[in-house]
């Protein structure tokens, strides 16, 4: 199963966090923290595989790709099929940028539980839901169009909360 | 109303927040807006709750604490609208985990929004639901699930897979409940509901071997034709990734054949076409392709045997090593690393491929190539890989250098065909990287029968003791091997305790033992209790030492490091000249002098005559004649001046005794005085040693001035450290007569040189030997005669007479004349000086 899902920029920050395996806020933290600094001593032109045992357990290891200033980290036990990860990030860079058109770390930043949202919609527990970007656009576009509605009614606090298709 | 407050948009904090310049304002400003949010928490807040929450979480991704919200989520979630449950539920599972009981609160919320009319928020709640539900929450809700997996929508039917997943990994009881809807999942149109279907179907079969049985029956030709149709499907846009049909799907689908396969051979079977199917069609120049074939290899090699397959994909393997991503190398090596337990032969085709990575240039590479190679080692492979190996050790990066070493010794120790072949191997490994080389190794290497080997590592370690502790002079690049005094001690113990050590090697180690402990005290008293120990030994030789020593360590403790202090560092081109020029002692057992006598008397008498031409062509007029006096003292067995000395002289005497032991190499110390003749000569001749002696400020005897270095064997430079043999009665520096000298004594015949040179002529010595016979018989038909190692020349001229009268009536007399030849550098006991 896939173990969790990191987006941090080329400083270290992170832009999206999400385990699904439980680990304590400091804990957190302090795998990110140790993942940005494996993640800055690879080289140029080395896999994209890192064993990271000591962090996470027997067998895990985590793939991690650079798209602008963002490293995407995927970590991963031995139940997944590591070339499959690779094209799993892919995917869902490949949505990302269809849902903000030309995605910029300044989109993650401010729009992160949208960003969630989308992720949300590829794994699930840790399992991949789906992989194909359409689809999970189109269900994003979808949730959108509602949030807009709902919001929208909200101007007139009179009509009860709308709920709807 | 606060303007901090909650008035504040998310997207303001976040700017904020980005605009520090320091984390201590950031931390401020976080600071700010937590009491913000927790105000309004408190004023139980509706209209900005959604916002708040989300600000939340951004400031928990930061790494802030925030268990302050958790009710929050709870609230949004009950509440009606979809974008605070939205909200609600992304925070319930950002904020919270399964072990909070506040959770338990949220099961109802959940359970009404399963059966919601508006899809979406169906789907938020399962999402939650297979995130972090715990196992109660697991149990209360499944019957909702299962239901769902039955849903009109194909989005809330994966989801409900997936949801499953967790549930049952959660509360594995429920499995059974799951199969049948899981293998109607299987019979899906909808790619993503397929793969979810199929993943449920996988984790089922993990958790409950009957779920196991029921899909090995019923499904595994379904899955085959499902797998079938996917690969030969035409091109559908929406799956396409790099020309590869949804390859997510393929991959999935052969781990759940590799799950049904695996240990039954009928399932195995019936998947075995479109497992060849997959290998041999797929593209391979893209990640899918290739992802998908890593997933194939997989489970060829761990269903039932299938020859024809194994070696398909051993095959695909060996591609993927010569493939310039190193991903795919990566990945291929991980592999091959199964795949040898299972076919060994097939995968030593690729040993050549195997050791190219080794040398790879990306690290993680390196280290599982390496590994494998160690897997692949064998009795027949073993030299060809272990010379690439240590060809390859003298370029490595340092860091990899430990790993490599540590491998090569555990592969040569495990499969050496021959000892010598072994000690070859490690020679060559340990200057290029002996740091490295562990203490076991060491070990095994003393272990092993090679005595000389074990000599000089025991002379090493007490010679250069100190610096093997301290880390003395080192590489920058290599790391520091932590060795410490005992371990120093230990190994030498070892040694000296094993049974195959001979009289040499044990006495070596006494010497050894007596330096260390001066060279690291706090050792001391351990070593005087191992050398104490040998007091009683029935060896005389061990005895001897063992007694001196002691009482050297016990009582004279002032003088002990000077007496075994450092040996001086060699000159490398006098010490190779030497090396040229005297043949008789070498390191290894051979044989001692060239020179014989007729008597039948084999003796390294030359050495002397050797020794002190040697100084005569090299150094010009000065002779020291303290080699004669020297000679003198100790065949007449004379050891007066030396006696006079205090308790310092015995491990002199001692020293000396090594030394015989060393040089003639077996041989007892009682007999051969001319072996004791020619290396104390050659030993003192070495001006180092007298140099020692200035040190040592012995009252007997002049300190000796400009003691001219003379020839000496090879071996006495190696050992001159033991013990300044060149006790004082060395002292006097005579001048430039050459005195004669005694060749050789017995009880019947006395043999004496005399020695000269013409002025102009340096490198020609004249000898005139003098023969007197003692024994009261005559000895008629009296010969001499005598051989000379190469770079001298020999001239004999005839004799005064043949017959040598009895008693010393008379005597023969005959001149011999030696010319040095030029120095030769190249000489096969070089090449020896190189091996070590």
């Amino acid at each position: 199963m896939i173990r969790g899902v990191i987006v941090m920029n080329d400083r270290g920050k992170p832009r999206l966090v999400k385990f699904y395996e439980f680990q304590p806020a400091e804990k957190q933290q302090e795998l990110i923290r140790s993942i940005y600094r494996v993640l800055c001593s690879r080289a140029e032109n080395v896999s994209n595989f890192v064993k990271v045992d000591s962090l996470f357990g027997q067998d895990v290891r985590l793939v991690y790709k650079t798209f602008a200033t963002l490293y995407f980290v995927f970590i991963f036990d031995s139940s997944e099929n590591e070339l499959a990860m690779l094209d799993l990030m892919q995917v869902f860079v490949e949505a990302l940028d269809k849902v903000f058109s030309n995605v910029c770390e300044l989109d993650v930043v401010f729009n992160f539980n949208k960003v969630h949202t989308i992720l949300d919609e590829f794994i699930l527990g840790g399992q991949v839901l789906e992989t194909n970007s359409s689809e999970v656009v189109k269900t994003v576009e979808e949730i959108s169009k509602m949030e807009r509605a709902a919001n929208s009614i909200k101007v007139v606090p009179s009509i009860p909360g709308w709920q709807g298709r | 109303m606060n303007p901090f407050s909650s008035g504040t948009r998310l997207r303001d904090m976040i700017r904020a927040i980005r605009a520090c310049k320091t984390a201590a304002e950031e931390r401020a400003v976080v600071r700010k807006e937590c009491a913000a949010i927790r105000a309004a928490i408190s004023e139980n807040d509706q209209d900005y709750r959604h916002r708040n929450l989300a600000k939340l979480m951004f400031i928990h991704m930061l790494g802030y604490p925030t268990h302050f919200g958790q009710m929050e989520c709870l609230k949004l979630i009950a509440s009606p609208g979809f974008p605070e449950k939205r909200i609600g539920y992304l925070g319930l599972m950002l904020l919270l985990d399964e072990r909070q009981e506040v959770l338990m609160l949220v099961t109802n919320s959940i359970k009404q929004d399963l059966s919601h009319t508006n899809q979406y928020i169906v789907g938020l709640a399962l999402c939650a639901l297979g995130n972090i539900c715990s196992a109660e929450m697991a149990r209360d809700l499944a019957p909702e699930v299962e239901r769902l997996l039955q849903f009109r929508d194909p989005n809330i039917r994966k989801k409900a897979a997936l949801c499953s997943i967790r549930i049952i990994k959660k509360v594995p009881d429920l499995a059974e409940n799951f199969i049948n809807a899981a293998a109607s999942l299987l019979k899906e149109k909808h790619h993503g509901v397929l793969l979810t279907g199929v993943q449920l179907c996988t984790d089922l079969c993990k958790v409950s071997t009957e779920a196991l049985e029921y899909f090995r029956k019923k499904c595994t030709d379904g899955l085959v034709k499902v797998l079938k149709d996917v690969a030969n499907s035409p091109y559908a846009p929406e799956y396409d990734v790099s020309g590869i049909t949804d390859p997510f799907l393929h991959i999935r689908l052969l781990k759940l054949l590799r799950v049904l396969g695996q240990g039954d051979a009928d399932a195995s079977e019936s998947m075995n076409d479109i497992l060849a199917q997959v290998a041999t069609k797929t593209e391979s120049n893209k990640n899918a392709g290739n992802a998908i074939l890593y997933e194939c290899v997989s489970t060829i090699m761990t269903i039932e045997e299938n020859g024809g397959l194994r070696v398909l994909a051993v095959n695909i393997l060996g591609r993927f090593l010569s493939s310039r991503d190193n991903n795919i190398r990566y990945v291929a090596l991980n592999m091959l690393m199964k795949a040898i337990t299972l076919d060994s032969q097939a995968v030593q085709r690729h040993r050549a491929t195997i050791l190219e990575c080794v040398k790879d240039s990306d690290a993680s590479i390196r280290k599982r190539a390496l590994e494998l190679v160690y897997l692949l080692v064998n009795e027949s492979n073993v030299k060809s890989l272990t010379k690439e190996l240590i060809d390859y050790l003298e370029i490595s990066d340092p860091e990899f250098k430990g790993d490599l070493t540590a491998k090569i010794c555990s592969i040569v120790e495990k499969f050496s065909p021959e000892k010598i072949w072994y000690i070859d191997q490690m020679l060559k490994v340990l200057p290029q990287a002996g740091n490295y080389v562990k203490d076991e190794v060491w070990h095994a290497l003393i272990a092993c029968e090679q005595e000389t080997l074990v000599r000089v590592a025991v002379w090493c370690i007490g010679e250069y003791g100190e610096m093997l502790v301290g880390n003395a002079g080192m590489l920058n690049q290599e790391d520091p091997i932590t060795v410490t005094e005992s371990d120093a001690v230990d190994v030498v113990e070892t040694a000296i305790r094993r049974h195959s050590s001979d009289l040499t090697t044990r006495s070596m180690c006494l010497i050894a033992l007596l330096k260390l402990s001066s060279r690291f005290p706090s050792c001391s008293q351990r070593i005087n209790d191992i050398v104490v120990h040998y007091k009683e030994s029935l060896v005389l030789e061990l005895q001897q030492r063992a007694i001196e020593f002691n009482s050297i360590i016990e009582k004279h403790q002032n003088i002990r490091s000077a007496l075994v202090e450092r040996m001086p560092v060699l000159d490398e081109a006098t010490y190779s000249g030497r090396r040229a020029g005297s043949v008789p002692a070498a390191v290894s057992t051979s044989q001692g002098a060239p020179l014989t006598l007729p008597n039948g008397v084999a003796k390294p008498t030359s050495a002397p005559l050797v020794d002190l031409l040697d100084l005569s062509s090299d150094d010009g007029p000065a002779l020291s004649s303290s080699g004669g006096d020297f000679l003198q003292d100790l065949l007449g067995v004379d050891l007066s001046p030396a006696a006079t000395q205090q308790g310092g002289n015995q491990a002199q005497k001692s020293g000396t005794d090594v030394l015989l032991d060393l040089l003639s190499i077996g041989t007892p110390p009682a007999q051969s005085s001319p072996s004791t003749a020619d290396m104390l000569s050659s030993v003192q001749d070495n001006q180092s040693s007298v140099d020692i002696l200035d040190k040592l400020g012995s009252p007997s005897g002049p300190p000796p001035q400009a003691s001219p270095p003379v020839g000496s064997s090879p071996m006495m430079d190696l050992l001159d450290g033991f013990g300044p043999v060149s006790s004082a009665p060395v002292a006097e520096n005579n001048g430039p007569s050459y005195p004669s000298l005694v060749a050789f004594e017995s009880s019947s015949l006395r043999v004496t040189f005399n020695f000269s040179k013409q002025p102009g002529n340096p490198l020609t010595t004249l000898v005139e030997a003098q023969f007197v016979n003692k024994s009261p018989n005559a000895f008629s038909n009296f010969i001499f005669q005598a051989a000379v190692p190469k770079f001298l020349q020999l001239h004999l001229d005839p004799a005064s007479s043949n017959t040598l009268p009895a008693s010393g009536n008379g005597s023969i007399t005959q001149k011999l004349r030696l010319t040095k030849q030029p120095a030769r550098e190249e000489t096969p006991c070089n090449a020896h000086t190189d091996r070590l």
